[in-house]
Parts: C-alpha cells; structure tokens; sequence
C-alpha cells in the first residue's frame, strides 16, 4: 500500500519530464497526436534539427544527392526540408549553438568568481572578529533577495552608458553578483565545521596564517567548495530574466532563447523539446551529484542536518 | 559560535596581521555587492522622483512623489497586488499542502528512499523558464496530456481568464512542492522516537500524536520552507511571464517589466521597484530571523 502510494507520487512527479525528454526523440508526426503516443521507434532527427538550420523543400530531393547525403541530412530530407550550407558545403548552424556556448562560458565564468571571492570572505567571517558581523551577513543576502526586475532596470541604464548591453560580461557580472551571497552563506557554513584546532596546530608549526589558509582550510573545504560551485552553476545555468532583459542575440543564453522558439511559425514542438532536453540533462546530473548537500543548499548553509 | 584564534599569541602575528587578511578577504567582496547591487539602486531611487524615460533623449524632470502618488492610486497596479496576492495564496498553499503530504509518507520505511527522494527533488532544480515552457505542452487543449488524462476535450488551461493564474499556480505547486518536502523531511526525522514510543505507551490517538508532537517539532523549519517560498512566489516573474500573457495573470513582476521594458515608464518604474524592494525587504528580514534561530538549535 505505501509502496504503491509513493510509486504514484514518483509517476506524477517525473511525468512531465519523461514526457518532454521522449517527445525529443519522437518523429514529428507523432508529438502531438490525439490520444498521445507512448510507444514509438525513437530517433535524432529532433537534435539534427535543433542545430542546422534549415529550409522547407520545394519538390523532392534528387536520389543521388540523398544517396550521398550522410544520415544526418538524410534525416532532414525525410522531413521535407533541407539544411542551409555555405559556399564551401558547410552546414550552417542555427541560433541553438551559440546560446548553449554562451551559457557554459557565463555560467562557469561567474562560478568560478563568485566561489572564489565567496570562499575568502566566508573565511573572514568565519574565523576573525567584524564588527557588526551579523549586519554584513544580513547585507550580504538581502542582495541575493533582490527581485531580479528591480535590479535590471538600473543596471540596463547603466550598462546602456558604458556598453554592456548584450556582452558576455554584463552577464558574468550579474550572476557574480547574484551568487556571491548565496557562496558566502553557504561556505561560511561549511567552513565553520572545519575544526580551528587544525589552522593553530599549522601556525604553531611556523606557518603564516595565509599558508595555513591556503594548505590546511582549502584542502578541508573541498567538499564544500564543489558542493556550492555546483549550485552557483546551476543558478547561473537556469537564470532567465536578467539574460532576457539584458541581452539580445550575442551574449543570450539558452533560457530566453529555446521559449522564444515558440513563436515563430509553425511550432515544431520535437526540436523545442529536444533543446529542453539537452539543457535539462546537465542539471539532472548535478543534482545526483549534490544529493547530500540539497538541503543545506536551499537553507544557504544554515541546516546541515 | 566558534572560538576564535587569539589575535596576541606569536603564531598569529607571523605574515599579514589578522586584520589585514581579514580585510583583503572580506572587503572585495563588500564593495563589489555595494557596486553592482546597492549603487544601482541608490541611482534607481533617483530616477523613482523625475519623469525620465529611458527611450527618449529628453533629460529627467524633478517631479517629487507624483510617481508613488500615482502608483498608489491607480486601481490597475492595486489589481496587479491583488492577483499577486491570490497566486501566492494559492501556490505556497499547495506546495505546503502536498510537500508536507509526500514527506509524511516518505518518512516511513520505504524502499530506495534516498533515490525517490533525489528523484522527487529533480523539478525545483530546472529552470523556471523552461519549466514553463514544456507545462505549455502539457496544457495544450487538443493534444495536451493533462486534458487527455482528465478527459477534457479543449478546455483552454491558459487562455481561460478565470484558470490561467491557477495553472501557472499548479506548475509552480509541481515544481517547488519538493521543497517543501525536502525540508519537513529534515524535521520529520530529527524528532525523537522516544517521543513517540512514549505516546503509543499512553495511547495517544493518532491525531493526538500528530498535532501534539509531530507538527510543533517540524514547524520551525516548516516555517522557513513557507517564508522563503512566499517571497519566491511575490517575486513570480518567468513562470508567469513565460506561460501566458492575460491581464489576469499580470503579477506584480510582470506588470514592473512591461513598465520600465516595453512603456519604457523608466522613473515610475523605478518607484515602483521601490515599492516592491521594501516589500522584499521586509520578507527577507523575517526570513533571516528563523533561518538564525533553526542554525541556532
């Protein structure tokens, strides 16, 4: 009884998931169909699609063209369409590409910078005396709470004045931004349960305090820098409004660009699904990865359990 | 709190004092929060007081509180709170109701509890945005599972004026309930058996049992799930924006977007921003009071 009640909850649960992961893999003709498919011969012709760019055939391809055609274009052609090439027989790419390469440069980028500068400053907080700590604390996540909108509108006026509209930079720094509160909160948690008696044994052995920083405390916050990177990647990974007000083509991540998808035309909802799945995957893997740390994570290091 | 090292011992005064590291540590940090967070705002509150559009090149009028005057007043914007408000009801209602739920059950014996519970916990790390976008696909009227499942033909999820803010409302209940799980979990399991072998020795009904030591003992952090999830739900912007685009569904975010992003109201939509930020603020504060007092215990 218990066990199927909880096997309920999982399938209403992970329904909506599966259902957009096999409707990557599906052929057009049955993504949406009345009642739905279940059961199909899956195949890539999505994924192809999600990275060419394409254009509706008129008439059909030659049998000798498509006999020489590798099977990726031999996928499109079966769909009535062909891909775009350049002079040279290059197949172009569509917008997809770029908006997936833009969001692993600003989301590791700014993983890397928030951790780093996050990772000192918890330390600070951790081990020496600050006047008014707790006031700095509170500063320091009352910016993570900001809503997103409230900050854009000045930052765009801002980076309309220097030339950041649309960069990869303006980007990076507001995730920096965004995740250093959250970095802080959470290293200062971990760092806290690294005993101190470790960092005084190394100073009594002539070290300086920084090597002991450096060779002692880093080395035992491993576990928790990877942890909070982890999650400053995915914020990063998932943000949405801020790339939407801020950017435009060349430095628009994935999130603004595979909903703006729908629109245009008629919806091929295999290639939509199949960008969600490739974007989806990464995070799924990660949170397997973080399962121990989730709910320290979501409470900013305050209950480890 | 933790003991500290004593500043006065030899070992401590060796290289950079404790100050200096302590400052080359803390204060980069402080003054890139106060760059690219606080000076942004401190510009947006002057722009809250002049007529300054950010689409025209005519310079910003002084023109006092005739922004907040008018924000105040117009039932338009009063509505936006009001749906605000609605949405948030409804949505942190949900995610209570069912997280609460689905950790009383997981917090029996249940097979392969770590992998369930990992599995339940996949929705609320995906992105809003895309989380929105294949509910769409999901709600669709003719070919949409959720009516096929149901046996609605057409019924219209997200054009219906009256159902839209509540289907975005159940995605939101879908997609963040686990959180609300992951944390009654954490208090569910941290209650003493004892109590309860003690309770079953006086024959407490079970309802008994429940509100008399299960429900104290988990609500400190049922707490925090529920104020962290209201000011998450208050700050609603890409699920809302991504799944439908009714006046009904036009959340307070949504409404501050439209203004400074497409009427390009640049100085009403700073005060505006204004408004909602101390609103935030407020939240945030509290949330931080029963975030110490959990860590504390």
């Amino acid at each position: 009884m218990l066990v199927a009640l909880v096997f309920l909850v999982l399938i209403i649960y992970l329904l909506p998931l599966y259902w957009i992961s096999s409707t990557a893999f599906k052929p057009r003709s049955l993504a949406t169909t009345v009642p739905p498919t279940v059961l199909f011969e899956p195949e890539l012709t999505a994924f192809v699609k999600l990275f060419t760019a394409r254009v509706q055939m008129r008439g059909e391809v030659e049998p000798e063209v498509y006999e020489k055609a590798p099977w990726y274009e031999k996928r499109v052609y079966d769909a009535g369409e062909r891909i775009i090439k350049d002079a040279d027989g290059k197949l172009e790419s569509s917008g997809y590409l770029s908006r997936f390469l833009n969001s692993i440069i600003i989301a590791v980028t700014s993983t890397f910078l928030a951790v780093a500068m996050g990772t000192l400053t918890a330390y600070g907080f951790s081990r020496f005396k600050m006047p008014g700590e707790q006031d700095w604390l509170f500063f320091i996540l009352s910016t993570r709470m900001l809503p997103p909108v409230v900050v854009a509108i000045p930052m765009f006026l801002m980076y309309r004045t220097v030339g950041l509209v649309d960069t990869h930079i303006g980007l990076i720094i507001l995730y920096t931004a965004f995740n250093l509160s959250f970095s802080v909160w959470l290293m200062k948690g971990f760092i806290d349960e690294i005993p101190i008696e470790y960092e005084e044994a190394a100073l009594v052995d002539g070290y300086t305090r920084m090597q002991a920083f450096f060779k002692i405390v880093l080395p035992q916050a491993a576990t928790g820098i990877a942890a909070t990177a982890v999650f400053c990647f995915i914020t990063a990974w998932n943000e949405y409004a801020f790339a939407l007000m801020m950017t435009n083509s060349r430095a628009q991540t994935a999130p603004p660009y595979i909903p703006s998808q729908l629109g245009s035309g008629v919806t091929d909802w295999t290639v939509i699904a199949a960008g969600t799945f490739l974007f989806l995957v990464p995070v799924a893997v990660f949170t397997f990865l973080l399962r121990k740390h989730l709910l320290r994570g979501v409470t900013f290091g305050a209950i480890r359990k | 709190m933790l003991a500290r090292l004593d500043p006065g011992s030899a070992a401590a005064r060796r290289g950079l004092s404790d100050i200096a590291i302590r400052n080359v540590f803390i204060v980069p940090t402080i003054i890139f929060l106060i760059v690219f967070n606080i000076f942004p705002l401190i510009y947006s509150l002057g722009y809250s007081f002049t007529d300054f559009r950010a689409s025209s090149n005519d310079a910003a009028n002084f023109v006092g509180l005739q922004n907040y005057r008018e924000l105040l007043s117009d039932p338009y914007v009063w509505n936006n709170f009001t749906i605000t408000a609605k949405y948030v009801l409804v949505s942190v209602g949900g995610q209570v109701l069912v997280g609460f739920g689905v950790a009383l059950l997981l917090n029996r014996k249940v097979p392969a509890k770590g992998l369930v519970t990992t599995l339940l916990l996949l929705p609320m790390m995906m992105s809003m945005a895309v989380v929105g976008l294949f509910w769409q696909l999901l709600y669709s009227p003719s070919w949409g599972i959720i009516n096929y499942a149901l046996g609605l033909e057409d019924f219209e999820w997200l054009s219906d004026a009256e159902v839209a803010l509540y289907a975005v409302a159940l995605t939101d209940i879908w997609m963040w309930s686990p959180f609300v799980m992951l944390l009654s979990l954490a208090g569910l399991s941290a209650i003493p058996q004892h109590l309860y072998e003690a309770a079953a020795i006086d024959r407490a009904s079970r309802w008994y049992t429940f509100t008399r030591i299960t429900l104290p003992l988990v609500t400190p952090l049922l707490l925090i799930a529920i104020i962290f999830r209201t000011m998450e739900a208050f700050k609603t912007f890409d699920l809302a924006f991504i799944m439908t685009s009714m006046d009904s569904t036009e959340l307070i975010a949504i409404r501050l977007y439209k203004m400074a992003f497409q009427e390009w109201q640049t100085g009403k939509s700073c005060a505006m921003a204004y408004i909602v930020l101390i609103m935030v603020l407020a939240i945030t504060n509290i949330y931080v009071k029963y975030l110490n007092q959990a860590k504390a215990r």
